[in-house]
């Protein structure tokens, strides 16, 4: 069990490694760093200086080193659009994204999965077909239309939400939170729901195809010939191992929504990092987009990293150290 | 034992629709000795090509404590015999026609809760592959007990020590500690052991299983069966056992059903059938099993295969690959005739029956 | 050929199709709006893009059924007087040929790279894996964004225009192999053992051809599955990166462009700008999808 997680530990500081080399080349290469830092004012005196400076006459090892070392501690030089210190723009606004991509994910689980399992357990119902229809209406929607659509009947014609930005927040920390806050609960909404109505969809069509292949397995066969209750059936076997691949699922899903709260936070002016790495590209402004990339797949490989032990926890086949670790079932 | 087949009607039945409609006095009557009596039980499937008929009326009994093995070819009919009785036929399979009676009381037409109180409790399934017949989720004592508290009213510390009890007397060592094991952590043998003990947790009358050492070593499998057998006399539990090894029949079984396309052929005592079958499916059969104490050149063997379901031919279905064959086989289907403690489905035998009278 | 359209006709998938009800739906309703796309030339009642015909005049006319609509413009004008209905079908067109074309890129990469690496095992099979793992644990329209947004930068601007379509339908398609890669590899591993491949190793046949003319063929049914999906996701995610302005530009507008540039006529209550592409680009997603779905069931063989 130790050698699995040393194992993951070590893939996932591969792949961070890729990364930042991939932030890296970025940095250095895409555009000119001392035109970065100078902008356009610089005399070719200072150019040569900074030039110096910076390193960017050493062999690239070194600036590779150099960069990594900088990178660790969250230091990414300024941003070009802002001039602002990018760890600082960047601490700024992680956590209204976190706020809003949590609300999305439970929000995604605590509807999709009882909806999934009703419409495994109830599939030829009128309810279930309907569920199901508009669950595909769900994956069928870009999550920007979705948004677009709910600005439209709660913001425009009926007035009751907020559409723009997070209302009002508490400071606690470093941290800012629009949950202590009415407005900031309000403002809440529309985005939330908007980044979560995808997932739902995905959550109930795949609890409900995970659980209707459980139900066809010989040992949910040889529990009802043992004349087992049809709860302890459904909830007490077939639920517990649909749930099993599920949670790998949905874990993975989490860096979904939080890549797509990029769109959902345009739409909705939701002052997250996804709205200043959208405007970071549109103006190549490199810093911010190496930095963004760098923490994203920070909390990527974190998110893996859990739901692989997450799965050893539950999975008892793989604690025994038995069994192919497979990412299914 | 099986001393109800003796009241035949020999008069001659010219077709299956007025051999259907004569259904009730014919092969097993109401004994209640009897645990299990099954008469012209039909199962059809409806499909996009059309409505096969998978059963077409088989009868059979199975007297308290006895053995009866199910033997045949794939696709003769055999495992969907037993999950009709089960009640677990998947659609778009159903019973079409026919009876299932569960110790004289009829049980094919029961809605799902009452028969689920049945499942487990009279009547108990032991499948062919013991790995995927355990939820790996769950320890082997979680499953056992589970079963034995939902039909015994019992609380679950003390179903636990049944459990315990059961896995000791299903032969697996150290049963106090491996019932908190998984699945996973026993081999194959084991496990069908603890499938066994599952199976009769709940003190069944009936055990249907199928195939249940045709997924093990073969080494393994003369002890499986043995278990079984013990086990069942124990507990006073009859066994329907179906299988394709007639090996197995030979050794464990006091009669034995021959299937054959969705129809039983025959029906006997293990040694008569064994020994003088009658139908000439069975003499195939039989003939086409190796001795060691006998010498052959070559394998005997039933020229041509079993038929599909969509082209079961008119009259005896076994009628193209008959070597005895006559002109009414091909016309007429042969019901189930009582010759001595046997039956069988074979024109030739009611020739035979009329001409000795 | 006839004879090979005929026995179609008489086969599992042409029955399944014709006695799914959903199925025959999507498929009138996809034909219509490929129609309506690819038709574009023919079919739009005005041309959006001949500034000589648009009118700043009829700017922001409403759809036909309002007071203030004209049957000139039936789902009512844009900004600029542009007649929407036309601008939606080219639209539909442009959406259409990106996400075509990335599919039938990712598809093509992805059959390769999963054909060669089921085959040839070993190090090379390690090596695409572990790329392809890595590759789908972060989000696909993180590394279409990411593509793009490199580009963005690497590329002049006014050449952005000219290389928005390429780079779009690159970097879809460059996010988008590894799903394929993985099915077509397991499916390849297990061909790899069958007799009919041993055999043709043992007459000689060389390991490509053995992997294109017998074994893709057997790979194929979950890949098509496969690229119906990926189709919608295609069309969803060039939408999406149109929206966020880092995608097709509005000289030769997407769906998702549209959507954006109408975006901002929301409050002032011009909705049908933004709306109609919206509505259109649902109707296209949606169809697809319902094919997909019917097709990977149609496809199961376990469900029969």
């Amino acid at each position: 069990m130790f050698a699995f997680i040393l194992r993951r530990l070590i893939q996932a500081a591969g792949v961070l490694l890729a990364v930042a080399l991939l932030a890296f080349v970025l940095f250095q290469y895409v555009g000119d760093p001392v035109m970065i830092m100078l902008g356009q004012e610089g005399t070719p005196t200072e150019r040569d200086q900074l030039r110096k400076d910076l390193g960017l006459n050493d062999p690239v090892i070194v600036q590779f080193y150099h960069f990594l070392s900088n990178a660790i501690q969250g230091d990414f030089g300024l941003s070009l659009r802002q001039g602002q210190k990018v760890s600082t723009l960047l601490r700024e606004r992680l956590p209204a994204t976190l706020e809003l991509s949590i609300a999305a994910a439970l929000i995604a689980l605590l509807v999709g999965l009882p909806l999934g399992v009703y419409t495994a357990l109830k599939r030829h119902g009128k309810l279930s077909q309907a569920l199901l229809a508009f669950s595909l209406l769900g994956v069928s929607l870009p999550t920007f239309l979705i948004g677009i659509l709910l600005i439209l009947i709660f913001s425009v014609s009926l007035g009751w939400l907020p559409s723009y930005g997070r209302g009002d927040t508490i400071k606690l920390g470093w941290w800012t939170t629009g949950l202590l806050t009415k407005s900031g609960w309000t403002h809440l909404v529309l985005p939330a729901v908007t980044l979560s109505l995808f997932q739902v969809a995905l959550v109930l069509r795949l609890v409900r195809s995970e659980m209707l292949e459980v139900l066809r397995t010989d040992y949910i066969k040889f529990a009802r010939a043992r004349g087992l209750t049809r709860r302890a059936i459904h909830f007490g076997h077939a639920l517990k191992n649909t749930l099993v691949p599920v949670i790998t699922i949905m874990g993975l899903q989490l860096g979904g929504i939080i890549a797509f709260a990029i769109v959902t936070e345009t739409v909705f002016q939701w002052p997250g990092m996804g709205l200043l790495f959208i405007q970071a590209v549109q103006f190549a402004d490199i810093p911010v987009m190496a930095a963004y990339l760098c923490l994203i797949s920070l909390i990527f490989v974190l998110i893996n990293l859990t739901v692989d032990l997450l799965y050893f926890a539950v999975d008892p086949r793989l604690r025994a150290g038995l069994g192919k670790h497979s990412g299914g079932h | 034992m099986s001393n109800n087949m003796n009241n035949q009607g020999l008069s001659n039945r010219t077709d299956d629709v007025t051999a259907a409609a004569n259904a009730t006095d014919r092969v097993a009557t109401n004994d209640p000795t009897n645990v299990l009596e099954v008469k012209n039980l039909s199962v059809e499937f409806t499909t996009r090509h059309g409505t096969l008929k998978a059963l077409n009326e088989v009868s059979f009994s199975i007297a308290a404590g006895e053995v009866v093995g199910v033997v045949g070819e794939s696709g003769a009919g055999k495992s969907l015999t037993g999950a009709a009785i089960i009640g677990l036929l998947e659609p778009p399979g159903r019973i079409s026609g026919g009876e299932i009676l569960l110790a004289g009381r009829r049980i094919d037409q029961l809605p799902d809760d009452q028969m689920r109180k049945i499942r487990g409790r009279e009547i108990g399934a032991i499948f062919q592959d013991p790995l995927t017949s355990l939820n790996p989720l769950y320890t082997v004592g979680h499953q056992i007990t589970e079963t034995i508290v939902t039909h015994l009213p019992l609380t679950w510390s003390q179903g636990r020590n049944r459990a315990i009890e059961l896995l000791e007397a299903t032969g697996i060592p150290a049963a106090r500690e491996r019932i908190d094991h998984y699945p996973h952590q026993f081999s194959g043998g084991m496990r069908q052991r603890v499938v066994i003990a599952l199976a009769l947790a709940a003190e069944p009358k009936l055990i249907v299983a199928d195939e249940p050492t045709t997924a093990l070593d073969v080494s393994i499998q003369a002890q499986i069966i043995e278990l079984l057998k013990k086990l069942c006399r124990e507990q006073g539990a009859a066994v329907m056992l179906i299988t394709h090894d007639m090996g197995v029949i030979a050794e464990t079984a006091d009669r034995v059903v021959v299937m054959y396309a969705g129809r039983i052929a025959e029906v006997g005592k293990v040694r008569d059938v064994i020994h003088a079958p009658r139908h000439p499916y069975t003499v195939g059969l039989m003939g086409s099993i190796p001795s060691i104490h006998q010498h052959v050149e070559r394998l005997v063997q039933i020229d041509g295969t079993m038929p599909r379901l969509n082209a079961i031919p008119q009259g005896c279905a076994f009628n193209p690959r008959c070597v005895k064959v006559m002109d009414r086989c091909k016309l007429e289907r042969p019901e189930l005739h009582t010759l001595g403690s046997s039956q069988v489905a074979c024109w030739l035998h009611t020739e035979v029956e009329k001409n000795e009278r | 050929m006839r004879a090979a359209l005929a026995k179609f006709w008489e086969g599992d998938l042409a029955w399944s199709w014709r006695h799914t009800p959903v199925a025959i739906v999507a498929t009138i309703l996809l034909a219509i709006l490929l129609i309506a796309s690819f038709g574009a030339d023919v079919l739009a009642p005005h041309n959006p893009f001949d500034l000589a015909t648009i009118n700043l005049i009829d700017a922001l006319k409403p759809p036909v059924w309002h007071t203030d609509g004209t049957q000139e413009y039936l789902l009512g004008t844009d900004s600029q007087g542009r007649d929407l209905l036309s601008a939606l079908m080219y639209g539909m067109r442009v959406s259409l040929l990106i996400g075509l074309a990335a599919v039938t890129g990712a598809m093509f990469l992805g059959i390769v790279l999963g054909l060669i690496s089921g085959y040839a095992g070993g190090r090379v099979d390690a090596l695409i894996m572990r790329i392809a793992d890595v590759q789908l644990s972060f989000p696909a329209i993180l590394i279409a964004l990411l593509i793009d947004g490199v580009a963005r930068v690497v590329v002049p601007g006014d050449m952005h225009e000219v290389i928005a379509f390429p780079v779009l339908v690159g970097a879809i398609a460059l996010a988008g192999w590894p799903q394929y890669a993985r099915t077509v590899r397991g499916s390849t591993l297990v061909e790899k053992n069958r007799e009919y491949v041993q055999a043709a190793r043992v007459i000689g046949i060389s390991s490509p051809v053995i992997m294109f003319r017998h074994v893709l063929p057997n790979v194929l049914g979950p890949v098509l599955v496969l690229a119906t999906v990926h189709l919608a996701t295609a069309i969803i995610t060039e939408a999406t990166l149109s929206f966020l302005g880092v995608g097709v530009p509005p000289t030769s507008p997407s769906l998702g462009t549209l959507i954006r540039v109408g975006n901002d006529f929301l409050f002032s209550g011009e909705w049908w700008i933004t709306i109609f592409p919206g509505a259109a680009l649902v109707l296209l997603v949606l169809s697809v999808n319902l094919l997909g779905d019917w097709l990977r069931d149609a496809l199961n063989p376990r469900l029969n």
